[in-house]
Parts: structure tokens; sequence; C-alpha cells
């Protein structure tokens, strides 16, 4: 205790500034003295915001996850800078080329990154090109260096990139497809469209369940009854037939900008249920609550009401909600460019990618060209912690 | 408890017919249909004897009438070109793609859906059950975490690319067969025992691969639940009084935790149906997910229609399953109504 017992104790005999008998304490007032309700919890006089992050940082699986998936995500928008080739650039005389290592020796010297380049040489029994490594000629690799022309963000002509091939060589980190195009210049080019329709997607659904979902717990009575109908309707339908046949409805002449935000529409069309019911639930119960009448009495308008006093009330749970949809999301444009329903060529995401490797020849031969499916595993493990993660840290008082 | 079921069951009946709707709004989505597209090409072409015989079943299939009425009488429920031919009456159409009704294109795979999804089903319940329950009591040692990484890979390898590693290495080391639900030499032969075990063979990857992303989501949940339980002071007592261990976790807390579990399969069901169309692709089954596919591209509308109700019809069934079974397992439910 920070007071000196024997200076406050009580006296009992009645004196001239104490005449009642009552306990008076004789130290002075200082209001600036720290109270200390001696617990052993000093989290308790954390402002909200410093427990949440502190709980988060100490979820590790979480907090990789976060950073993996910012750098992803500060990727996208300069993926022409960092992909070597366009996505869509042939290369005739690599068809099926396996990936070409990096080296740093050659023949026991540093000469720093460089590739060995490959040549075709025909396989006549098993009718596939076979490729011979030329170990006498290293080629070193170029870094800011200009290659390929790009139109950046389609605005700006340009042809810095980050690393680009040997002159008069390749440079195919991951090998190439069928057609010859660069895998790994696809995966960068491919993450752009990716990556984003499931941000696309889940604004949609964010949109529409709020809306309703917010409707239905503040209103009540047939509002609720409707949209909870409509709740359980939707939520019986088989997602991937849906979504199959919604976007078969897609006329096949859109531009493939269009076809793209279509796609993230009709991702985020049947996703909303889930997160219209906790919202709702959650609305009834707080639509009881003193503030809800004071605000009513005040004179504010119902949408004002949801907006500003009760959807900040569960702000966390739909972050958490959201970041959990995202991955399906994801995982769902994959599958619709795989059936070649989704996107469809020369948009490039990981979905089209995976659409090549369909056949059980790729997966003996050449598995390489199935590599998108590294970083799409990647993702949507990473969104699935970074979900945990926040659901763990956003209840702090738990 | 038979009020109940009845409620239920009406329930039931108009979702589906919402459903109905919904879906033929959703495939008549796409401008034009198969036999206006098919007319305006052999106008191209200039045959004029396919022409007629187009314009002929445009008539007959009412394609020429609005589409609330087209609605209608594809359900039935307003006389056609033929009187009452709808799918009340048992008529499910007629394939445009395939040239056929509906009913013979699809045939056995109805029920090899069923049969697919119903293993996948089993094989979710049989895996999790356990697995499930061992995290929960062996919880924060390395078979839990192991459990838990497995739990995560089913969660985030997409189905399809699954089924082609599956596929490949099940053929290579464990001699399964490729592709389709049975031997080719079985097909539309009468069922025996040697076509049952083909079959079975052959449904091994297709029920792993539908399973796994519905395994580790259940596993997750029993293993949540089943903490909960565990901590609970009427455990400790048991503990306490000297139960063996697994009388300790079987008897009581299981049983209270294995209510969501059971609760789970409505939504467990849409997404297995989704995912058993996506891998029947790949592996070539002659379940509905193929016919689907081609009739989605070529706009065959009453096929495509067939199916989707279908699988949504296949979905709600299953939810009724479950709510029926949670009512006898949970008398809190069965006598909800009563207050």
């Amino acid at each position: 205790m920070a007071h000196d017992p024997t200076v406050n104790q009580p006296t009992n005999q009645p004196s001239a500034t104490n005449p009642s008998e009552r306990y008076v304490d004789t130290e002075t007032y200082d209001p600036a003295a720290e109270v200390d309700i001696g617990g052993a919890r000093p989290d308790l006089d954390m402002p909200t915001g410093k427990l949440i992050r502190q709980r988060f940082f100490k979820h590790k699986l979480a907090v990789i996850s976060a950073i993996f998936l910012a750098f992803l995500y500060l990727c996208v928008p300069f993926v022409e800078l960092i992909a070597p080739y366009d996505a869509n650039t042939r290369d005739a005389n690599h068809l099926y080329a396996p990936p070409q290592g990096i080296h740093l020796y050659h023949e026991g010297e540093y000469i720093g990154p460089f590739v060995y380049p490959t040549k075709a040489v025909p396989d006549l029994e098993m009718f596939r090109w076979n490729y011979e490594e030329d170990r006498t000629q290293p080629q070193k690799l170029r870094f800011f260096c200009s290659g390929e022309r790009y139109e950046f963000w389609g605005l700006i002509k340009a042809d810095f990139h980050l690393v680009c091939a040997p002159e008069d060589g390749s440079f195919f980190l991951l090998g190439t497809d069928r057609l010859g195009r660069d895998v790994f210049s696809r995966l960068v080019y491919g993450a752009r469209l990716s990556l984003t329709v499931g941000l696309i997607g889940i604004a949609i659904s964010l949109i529409i369940g709020m809306t309703l979902g917010g409707m239905a717990g503040y209103f009540g009575g047939w509002v609720d009854s409707v949209v909870q109908r409509a709740i359980e309707v939707i939520r019986s339908l088989p997602e991937l037939p849906i979504w199959l046949a919604l976007s078969a409805a897609v006329p096949a002449t859109w531009s493939p900008v269009a076809v793209f935000l279509m796609i993230s529409v009709i991702l985020g069309l049947l996703d909303w249920p889930g997160l219209a019911r906790a919202v709702r639930s959650k609305l009834l119960s707080l639509r009881e609550e003193d503030f809800v009448k004071a605000a009513e009495l005040v004179g504010a308008k119902p949408s004002r009401i949801i907006k500003r006093h009760l959807l900040p009330n569960f702000m966390s749970h739909i972050v958490v909600s959201a970041s959990l949809s995202i991955p399906a999301m994801i995982l769902g444009e994959t599958a619709l460019s795989f059936l070649g329903l989704g996107l469809r060529p020369p948009a490039t995401s990981w979905g089209v990618m995976l659409n090549e490797a369909q056949n059980l020849t790729v997966v003996e031969f050449y598995p390489w060209v199935a590599s998108a499916m590294v970083p799409v595993m990647l993702v949507v493990l990473a969104f699935n912690f970074l979900g945990d993660g926040l659901r763990d840290a956003m209840d702090p008082y738990s | 408890m038979i009020r109940y079921l009845g409620q239920r069951f009406l329930t039931m009946l108009v979702t589906l017919l919402i459903v109905s709707a919904l879906v033929f709004w959703i495939i008549n989505l796409p401008p034009g249909d198969y036999l206006s597209n098919q007319i305006a090409e052999l106008r191209a072409q200039g045959e004029a004897a396919s022409i007629e015989k187009a314009e002929f079943l445009r008539k007959q299939y009412s394609l020429d009438q609005p589409l609330w009425k087209q609605y209608f009488i594809w359900l039935g429920a307003v006389p056609g070109p033929d009187g009452y031919n709808g799918l009340l009456q048992g008529d499910l159409g007629w394939s445009f793609e395939f040239d056929q009704p509906v009913k013979e294109v699809l045939g056995e795979a109805l029920w090899l859906t069923c049969v697919v999804n119903l293993a996948a089903l089993l094989f979710i319940y049989i895996v999790s059950l356990p697995l499930g329950t061992v995290a929960a009591v062996k919880a924060g040692s390395w078979l839990d975490y192991f459990i838990a990484i497995i739990g995560y890979i089913g969660l985030a390898t997409p189905n399809f690319l699954l089924a082609l590693i599956l596929l490949y290495y099940g053929q290579i080391y464990l001699d399964l067969p490729i592709g389709g639900l049975m031997d080719p030499s079985f097909e539309g032969e009468p069922m025996s025992w040697a076509k049952l075990k083909s079959i079975l063979a052959h449904l091994i990857v297709p029920t792993i691969v539908i399973g796994t992303a519905g395994t580790a989501a259940m596993i997750r949940r029993l293993r949540a639940n089943l903490l909960d339980e565990l901590g609970k002071p009427y455990v400790v007592t048991a503990k306490a009084k000297g139960l063996s261990p697994t009388k300790r976790v079987v008897k009581y807390p299981l049983r209270a935790a294995l209510n969501p579990f059971v609760a789970d399969i409505g939504n467990l069901l849409p997404s297995l149906v989704s995912g058993s169309v996506l891998v029947s692709v790949v592996l070539s089954l002659p379940t509905l997910g193929p016919a689907l596919l081609t009739a989605l591209q070529t706009q065959d509308q009453y096929l495509a229609g067939f199916i989707l109700l279908f699988v949504s019809a296949l979905t709600l069934v299953g939810m009724l399953v479950s709510d029926i079974l949670l009512a006898i397992l949970d008398p809190r439910i069965r006598f909800g109504g009563r207050g």
C-alpha cells in the first residue's frame, strides 16, 4: 500500500478538529496519486485496441499469415514490374520446359545469379520435348532492367522489370506451359485477379448481409420473417451448381474485366446469409439497450441508429467472418475457372492456370504447370489462420 | 413430435417451391434458348427440314410462351400444349442436347449421385468422430497438432486438385481404378456381387476427395464442443469418483458434444453436394456433375433445371433428416413447441 498505516491511524479521542469521533484521514488529498485497485491484471486499464493488438501478436501463426497476405496484396498493383514476362507471351522454342534453376557458382567461381540455357531435344519415343542444360555457358540474370514492353495499368507504356531474362536467353523460374508461357509470370499476373476476386465478393456480401440482417434485426416483424425465409432458401442451395448456372449466364462476348466483375458479384451473392443471420441475432439483443432508446428519443433515423450505434458494436465479428469467407471465394473462383465457366483466357487467374493442369499427363510429366495450387493453398491457409487469430484477439476480456 | 414433423415437412415443400422458381429463373438468364439458337444456326445453313422440327419442339415445349407461364407448365400446374405434363406429373422434360427425355439421359446418374454423397457423408462421420474426440482429449499434444494440420490441409486444398493427385498416386501405388464408378464391363448390367465390388472400389477416391473438406470442419467443431464439455464440473466429479478414462469421455461429454455434430448436416450437405459436382467432373463419374456442366454450357434448360432442382431437393431432404435426428436426440427441441 502506498499509505503509511501509522500516519492515518484513526484517533478515537474527541478533539478540536474531530469532535464527533468520526474517522478522518489525516493525509492531504492528492488527486494525481495513482489508484491501486490491488489487482494483478494491469491489462484491465489498457485501451481495448491495445489489448486486441497484444493478444493478436501472441498468435504467431496469425501474425505470419497477416504479413504474408500484406506482402501479396502489396504486390498486386505492381505485377507488371515483378513478372519477367507478360502473362500471354509465348516462347515456341520452350513448350513444357521444366523450371530453370538459379545458380550462383559456375565451376567453383562466384559470378552472381545466373541460369544455364536449355535446349529442346525431341523424344520421338514418348512424343515430348526433353530439355538439356548447356552447362558451359552461364547466362547472368539482369536486375532492374528493361525487358518486355507492357502498359502499366493499361495507361503508361514502360519496359522496366525487377528481373529480366539474360540477353538472348530465357528465364523460366517455374518452367513453361503448353503454349510456352512462363508459369512464374502467369502466377504473378494471376494473383491480381485471384486475390481481388475475394475482396470484391466479400464487399458485396457485406453490403447485402449487413443491410438485410440489420433491417431484420432492427425492425423485426414481417421484415424479419421475410429475410429469415430468404436466408433459409439461399442457405439450402448448393453453392457450386448455382455459381455454375449463374456464370454460365454471363455472355461470352463480354470483356474480361466485365466477366471478372460479374464473377465476383456472383460469388458474393450466395455468401451473405451467414453474415445476415449473425447481424440479425446480435441486433435483436442490442436494440433493447438503453442507448438505442436514447437515440430514438433524440430523433435519429433507423438507418443512422443501425449504422452509427449498432453496427460498431459487432464490427469485430464482421471482420472475422469476412476474413473467413474470403478463402471460400478464392476457392470458388478457382473452381469455376477450372471448369471453364469462370474467368476465361486471355484473363489469367490461378483457376485459369489450373484449368490447363486438368489432365493426368500434366500431373505425371509436367507437374510445374500445376504450381498455381501452391499459392492457392497458402493464401487460403493464411486467411484461415488470420481469421482464427482475429477471432481470438477480438474478444480480449475472455 | 408428429406435429413438429408435419410442420417441418411443410416448410420444406414451400422452400422447394421457391427454390424451383429461383432455379427456373436462373437457367433462363442467358438470352435466347437452345432451340432458338439452333434455329438461327440452321437458318444460316439453309436446312429447312430441321428448322421445322426445331420449331415444332419449340411449340411443344412452349418456349414461345412468357417466362412465368413456362415455369408453371414446367411444374405441371398449368396445362401445356399436351395437357398437364410437368414435374408434378413425373415428366421431367426433354433434353435438347442429347435429343432424349431427361429421364433417360440421367437414368442411373440420379441414384449414383445419392450413393456418392451418402458415402462421403458416412466417411466424414466415421473419420471425424474418432479424430475429433482424440484431438479434444489429447488437446495440446503432438497428436492434436497433427490432426489439426491434416484438417487445415484438407480445408485449403481445392477438391479437384486433390482428386487428380489421389487418382494418380492411388493408381500407381495402390492399384485403384481410374475414373468412372464401375468397371466398363458392368455398365448396363443388372446388379450383382461383382458389380457391387467394382462400384465400391471405384468409390474410394471420390469419397475421400469429397469428404476431406467437410471432415476438416467437422473435426474442428467436435474438438471445440468436446473441449467445452470436458472442462465442466461434472467431468471432474466423474474423475474424482474413479470413472475409467474412456467411460468418462464417452458416457456423457461426448453425447452432449454430439448434438451440434448432427445439426451440422444442414450446413454440411450443400457444400458436400457442391463438392461432388466438381469432383465428378474431374473424375468423370457418371453422376449429375458432368451432365450439369454440359447442360449449362449448351443452354439445355430442362436438363439443367431438373439437375439443379434435384440437387437442391437432395440438400433439403438431408436437412429434414438432420432435423428429425436432432429432435430424436434432443428432447429440448422435441418438446420446444409445448413450452
